[in-house]
């Protein structure tokens, strides 16, 4: 007996939106290894690297299963096209430099992680055990750049500044992850997802907290860049993925 | 060099050790950060359930010149090991 697949278009979206922001996120970061200011670090954000490489496994495997037309989680990662990704703009934003990089960390962690606490009660059983495995680590990423952001942020006159540097540029995209569209809006009546609204709401108290002690001032009312979370990226996403993907472009289905 | 970070080192319980064992040293600039490192460096496997961490420049040592007089006294004084009782065969395997 066969039955006819309908793919559940949100819930695809869902998937790959928290799939291809820790993946690009980790493609990202990953970058560092062998170049991070000190071994310590070098080995920390490897770790937080390999942690959002597992996620994607688990988010882009699950959009996989939803769309129901055979595609895995590596088809999605290395022979989609830059329109098809769902990431947001923040997670493509270049390395620059280690303020630059772990600011981005920061911002995004500061919401990754209550959006997994709210995905944990998701009405979907298999979001809510993924959601259930990735709060964890993510709640330890958060940890990790809150108190390295607060460092240097409260730091000498050269980490404050740039780490001050860092949010100018990086803030007005930091708000594109709690900004719901209509999909967002029908998984949250649906109880898939959580309401971004208010999860946005806490990520900003959030933030006012920890700049306060960082003695960093965020553009609060700068306008917010958006548009990677429907498939509209930045130029940046091209070459991320020339990068990740031209082996399986150029030797399809290699294996090792 | 005045920049460097100090050396701690880190001590690990593991899953089934009852006591924190010597794992290795690392640099951090303070005990909290020491800790993360430690978590990041040495806990990568799920090897542990407690960390401890102290500044090198806190641990006193034996100096390795006393080697001799510190422990060759010990090497012929067989009588200190409990090996000279008979045990009953009901008491079984110790």
């Amino acid at each position: 007996m066969t039955t006819a697949v309908k793919t559940d278009a949100a819930l695809f979206e869902l998937a790959l939106r928290m799939g291809d922001n820790a993946l690009i996120l980790a493609q990202r970061v990953g970058a560092w290894c062998g170049h991070a200011p000190i071994l310590e670090e070098d080995i920390a954000l490897a770790n937080v690297a390999l942690d959002l490489i597992g996620q994607t496994k688990m988010w882009l495997g699950l959009a996989g299963e939803i769309e129901g037309k055979g595609r895995s989680a590596d088809d999605l990662a290395f022979l989609r096209d830059a329109r098809a990704f769902r990431n947001s703009l923040l997670v493509e934003q270049p390395n620059g430099d280690f303020a630059m990089t772990l600011m981005r960390q920061f911002l995004f962690d500061a919401f990754h992680h209550p959006m997994l606490v709210g995905l944990k009660s998701s009405a979907d059983a298999r979001i809510a055990e993924i959601a259930e495995k990735a709060e964890k680590e993510a709640r330890y990423h958060r940890e990790r750049s809150e108190d390295l952001v607060i460092r240097l942020g409260d730091g000498t006159e050269e980490s404050r500044a740039r780490m001050q540097g860092a949010l100018d540029a990086l803030y007005p995209f930091a708000g594109e992850l709690a900004l719901a569209d209509a999909i967002d809006a029908e998984l949250a009546t649906r109880k898939i997802a959580p309401d971004l609204a208010a999860i946005g709401a806490r990520v900003c108290d959030y933030l006012k907290t920890v700049f306060a002690e960082a003695t960093l001032n965020a553009p609060w009312d700068a306008a917010v860049r958006k548009g990677g979370k429907q498939g509209a990226h930045s130029e940046e996403l091209g070459y991320i993925l020339a990068e990740m993907q031209w082996l399986q472009r150029a030797y399809p289905g290699a294996k090792w | 060099m005045k920049n460097e970070w100090p050396l701690w080192e880190v001590f690990i319980r593991g899953q089934h050790g009852l006591a924190h064992r010597h794992v290795g040293s690392l640099h951090a600039p303070d005990a909290e950060m020491a800790i993360r490192h430690a978590r990041d460096v040495y806990t990568r496997r799920n090897e542990g359930v407690s960390i401890w961490v102290v500044k090198a420049s806190d641990i006193a040592a034996s100096a390795p010149g006393e080697k001799e007089p510190l422990f060759d006294p010990s090497n012929a004084k067989i009588y200190r090991h409990p090996t000279f009782y008979d045990i009953p065969d009901e008491v079984g395997h110790m």
